[in-house]
């Protein structure tokens, strides 16, 4: 790097004068034509740029960047931001962030639509917004030589300001105005990394000080003239239907303006959200139950069980895993169980809509603005670029507001459609438990074997469970092997060295509606990896991070982090009372290693004491987001080990809120102790990857301190106890 | 109608006595910083003090409060930021921030009550507002902070 970075010769750059002056910076390919090309380009992500802006400069100086990506507490308003200042050398100071609109501009550079998950948001935007603040800073200097009549190459950017090497200077606000008449350079210089000031070292969330007043607005706090709220009632199993609908009652609430039937249920709108769910309280309806009525988890559980015994879609075979095992000196099977997981974002779903004549206006915490104007335009019988949407900070997302069938914003708009108003679908904290969208209920069923001299000679996983991406715009993918290859990774993908590996997947009948869960099917395959390659290590009479290291000859980056964790952790040195456990696994191109530190009482009571983790993301942007987002999947993790479970009965869900599904609280919170190292690979995500090692390290530790095994989730400590 | 103060102004409402807090702060006063995330006192997203005393807004109604005195996350800081938000301003504790504005209220009353809480105090004060983000160990590292910022400040 350092070098000149070409850009696509049918690129050229799009400058607008904004309003009230200064600079719009974007890039610009034309058409489908130049899609083909940026793709063709090994090795990076397509250099799909449509027309598109992402920072401004005002004649003030202060800058605006517009984020492509929603912020959910991963921290991307501001390492975005960081990208685009470093390249611009601009004054940090005077950066500030806004949600970029819903546009294709603003797509995903690997997906095509503009949306954020799979850990990618980083990865896929850095040099796309190094080349956003290098083509603006060029411009700036550019103007300032002009208007200074000296070479360009005589002026340097720094803070802010280009300096000409004889000490005159001129703000960029001050250049803001004729920069944005600089005709785009064919070519910018990107930074040498050694010479980077902001990424790679800490720095303050751009987002908190609104954050802390009670400022920021997240879509429930969405203000409107004339804004009304729904409440919905949706039927009490998934598939069922209105019969019947008598509304009396509920219009006769105060404050109750309509009653209107949308096809996900009726929705009651009123005019603040406690007179509308007063509304709906008094609602009477009929529900038809449909094909799911008797939905019974104990007995989707035998299903499960059963289905994983027979022949499913392979997804990997290497060898002959099943003479392998069976010709084995010690033989381990296992039969793990997960349930259906809610992410439970601290901010219930919802959304806003403004139907009008010709034009729709959505405001939302989403994941995926592309699909839902999408879903927006077709409701309201409009092009998609007839709506207009705006994303607000979101309470968390997890994946949950990244929905293909765009569920929380087509209700609104079906509903201000239908009263011709502006309206905020809300789900109070059952209806976002009892929406659906889960983490897939699975089961696996596994087979290992160990050699006399103690290797691991077999490994077998069936995985049974629904599948994510079948009926979504991504199901294609799924099309050429028959696995949804979002249930298989972390298995499929093995990272042990095993000479005969086979994976089998098995789809389970759809109805319950599944989605991605904050790190997706790694969720529970690096359970099922972690604590098995355990027992491998204790039926190989080997030390388990020993063994792991052997297995990993051929991944030095999983060697480092797991030696690393190892020696932090103090590995084999647990103080009186406590145990270790450990494991490693990568996902969304990071690895992280873990070693859980626990103690448990003889009435099965479980403490986890320390976790300390190890990431390598390749290269970090900002250090301490990669700390915070250790935090964060650590304890999404313990929540998933120790609380975690949707479960039906008579087609229903037995949990509605944090009672019944508990999340974890500051009193069982460990210490969580991070180390990051930078290995220089590609760079990976670190908003999910901290999550799967996490209880498997816990239930490793587990066995060690009471000699069981845990095969399901969540623990249960009862079965713990000690007689 | 029920009249009450909130950060130091007073307000009349024209809703059902039993409309909880919550909903009067949010959708008739407009003051969105109180969140919404239970409905039933499980969470502490909704946490307001009354008279300086941390409540759960959400569980709260509004016929409770009448002549009483709420502050809510907009009415914390006075003049300047209150310890506790600069606290939060230097650890950088949120992720997605929708139950910052519980945790802060919840932090605040403890530190008025205890000016240099232990470890087992903050747990015990801080054990009932939910972070699904997982911001606990920043948390507490805050509220010490906060506690070193209220003595500095006298």
């Amino acid at each position: 790097m350092g070098a000149p970075e070409k850009l696509t010769r049918r690129a050229f750059l799009m400058t607008t004068a904004m309003a009230g002056g200064g600079l719009v910076i974007g890039f610009r390919l034309p058409g489908r034509r130049a899609e083909a090309a940026g793709a063709t380009r090994a090795g990076r992500p397509a250099a799909t740029y449509a027309p598109n802006a992402f920072l401004r400069i005002a004649k003030d100086g202060s800058i605006t960047v517009l984020a492509k990506h929603s912020e959910m507490g991963q921290g991307v308003y501001t390492s975005l931001a960081m990208v685009i200042a470093e390249e611009l050398e601009a004054d940090w100071r005077r950066i500030r962030v806004e949600a970029a609109p819903a546009h294709l501009d603003y797509k995903h550079t690997q997906w095509g639509i503009q949306g954020t998950g799979g850990s990618t948001s980083s990865a896929e935007s850095f040099d796309q917004m190094r080349r956003a603040g290098a083509t603006a800073k060029a411009m700036l200097i550019a103007a300032a030589a002009k208007r200074w009549r000296v070479d360009p190459a005589t002026c340097r950017a720094e803070n802010g300001l280009v300096i000409h090497q004889g000490g005159k200077q001129l703000s960029y606000g001050q250049l803001a105005e004729q920069a944005a008449k600089i005709p785009p350079p064919a070519q910018v210089a990107l930074k040498d990394p050694k010479d980077f000031r902001l990424i790679g070292k800490p720095t303050k969330r751009l987002d908190t000080p609104e954050k802390v007043t009670g400022r920021g607005v997240f879509g429930i706090d969405v203000k409107l003239p004339g804004l009304l709220t729904a409440v919905v009632a949706r039927p009490p199993v998934f598939g069922g239907k209105v019969t019947q609908v008598n509304s009396g009652k509920a219009k006769a609430v105060r404050g109750v303006k309509a009653v209107v039937e949308i096809p996900s249920g009726v929705a009651v709108v009123a005019d603040t959200f406690w007179n509308a769910k007063l509304g709906r309280d008094a609602l009477e309806v009929t529900w038809d139950d449909g094909p799911l009525a008797g939905l019974d988890s104990a007995e989707q559980g035998r299903q499960y069980a059963e289905l994983a015994g027979r022949t499913g879609a392979v997804a990997r075979n290497d060898g002959d895993a099943k003479s392998a095992i069976a010709g084995a000196a010690q033989r381990i099977e296992a039969t793990y169980d997960f349930p259906y997981l809610a992410h439970a974002c601290m901010e219930p779903l919802n959304a806003t809509a403004h139907v009008r004549p010709g034009r729709v206006e959505v405001w939302a915490p989403t994941q995926m603005q592309t699909g839902d104007q999408g879903a927006a335009a077709q409701i309201a019988g409009v092009k998609p670029e007839q709506v207009t949407l705006h994303t607000t900070l979101l309470g968390g997302g997890f994946g949950r507001r990244a929905n293909p069938a765009a569920d929380f914003v087509s209700e609104a708009v079906h509903v201000s459609k239908a009263v011709g108003s502006p309206v905020k679908v809300v789900w109070t904290r059952e209806d976002d438990m009892r929406g659906g969208y889960y983490r897939p209920r699975t089961t696996v069923t596994a087979a290992a074997g160990v050699s006399a001299d103690g290797r691991l000679v077999g490994w077998e996983t069936h995985i049974a469970n629904q599948s994510i991406l079948a009926g979504t715009p991504f199901g294609e993918a799924m099309a050429k092997t028959g696995v949804d290859f979002t249930q298989v990774e972390g298995l499929a993908d093995l990272a042990y060295d095993v000479p005969n590996v086979r994976v089998e997947w098995h789809r389970a009948p759809a109805g319950v509606p599944v989605l991605w869960w904050r790190s997706v099917g790694h969720s529970f395959s690096a359970f099922v990896k972690e604590t098995l390659v355990d027992e491998c290590a204790v039926a190989a009479g080997k030390d388990p991070v020993a063994f792991r290291l052997e297995l990993l000859a051929k991944h030095p980056r999983q060697q480092a982090a797991l030696r690393l964790a190892a020696e932090k952790a103090g590995w084999g040195k647990a103080g009186q009372g406590h145990f270790q456990g450990v494991a490693v696994h990568e996902s969304f191109r990071s690895i992280v290693a873990q070693v859980a530190e626990v103690s448990v009482k003889q009435d099965g009571t479980v403490t986890v004491h320390k976790v300390t983790c190890v990431i390598d993301p390749g290269m970090v942007i900002n250090p301490d987001t990669v700390r915070a987002q250790m935090d964060s999947g650590v304890v999404y993790g313990l929540s998933m080990a120790f609380h975690g479970a949707i479960t039906f009965k008579r087609g229903r869900v037995e949990q509605g809120n944090f009672d019944d599904y508990p999340v974890l609280r500051m009193d069982e919170m460990p210490e969580v102790e991070v180390h990051i190292i930078e290995s220089g690979a590609e760079m990976g995500g670190v908003g999910e990857p901290g999550v799967p090692p996490t209880a498997p390290a816990v239930a490793n530790a587990i066995f060690r301190a009471t000699g069981k095994r845990i095969r399901r989730l969540p623990i249960r400590t009862e079965e713990l106890k000690r007689a | 109608m029920i009249t009450f103060v909130v950060n130091g102004r007073r307000r009349t409402v024209d809703v059902s006595p039993d409309t909880p807090l919550l909903w009067v702060l949010r959708d008739t006063l407009g003051l969105t910083g109180t969140k919404f995330g239970c409905g039933m006192a499980l969470c502490g997203a909704c946490t307001v003090h009354l008279d300086g005393e941390p409540i759960r807004s959400c569980v709260t109604p509004v016929s409770a409060v009448a002549g009483s005195s709420i502050t809510t996350i907009e009415g914390l800081a006075t003049r300047a930021l209150h310890p506790v938000q600069t606290a939060w301003i230097a650890e950088d504790v949120p992720q997605c921030g929708y139950c910052q504005s519980g945790q802060i209220m919840t932090a605040a009353a403890l530190l008025a009550k205890r000016p240099a809480p232990t470890d087992a105090e903050i747990t015990e004060a801080m054990s009932g507002i939910l972070c699904r983000c997982g911001t606990y160990q920043r948390i507490r590292q805050a509220i010490h902070r906060a506690a070193a910022l209220g003595r500095a400040r006298g």
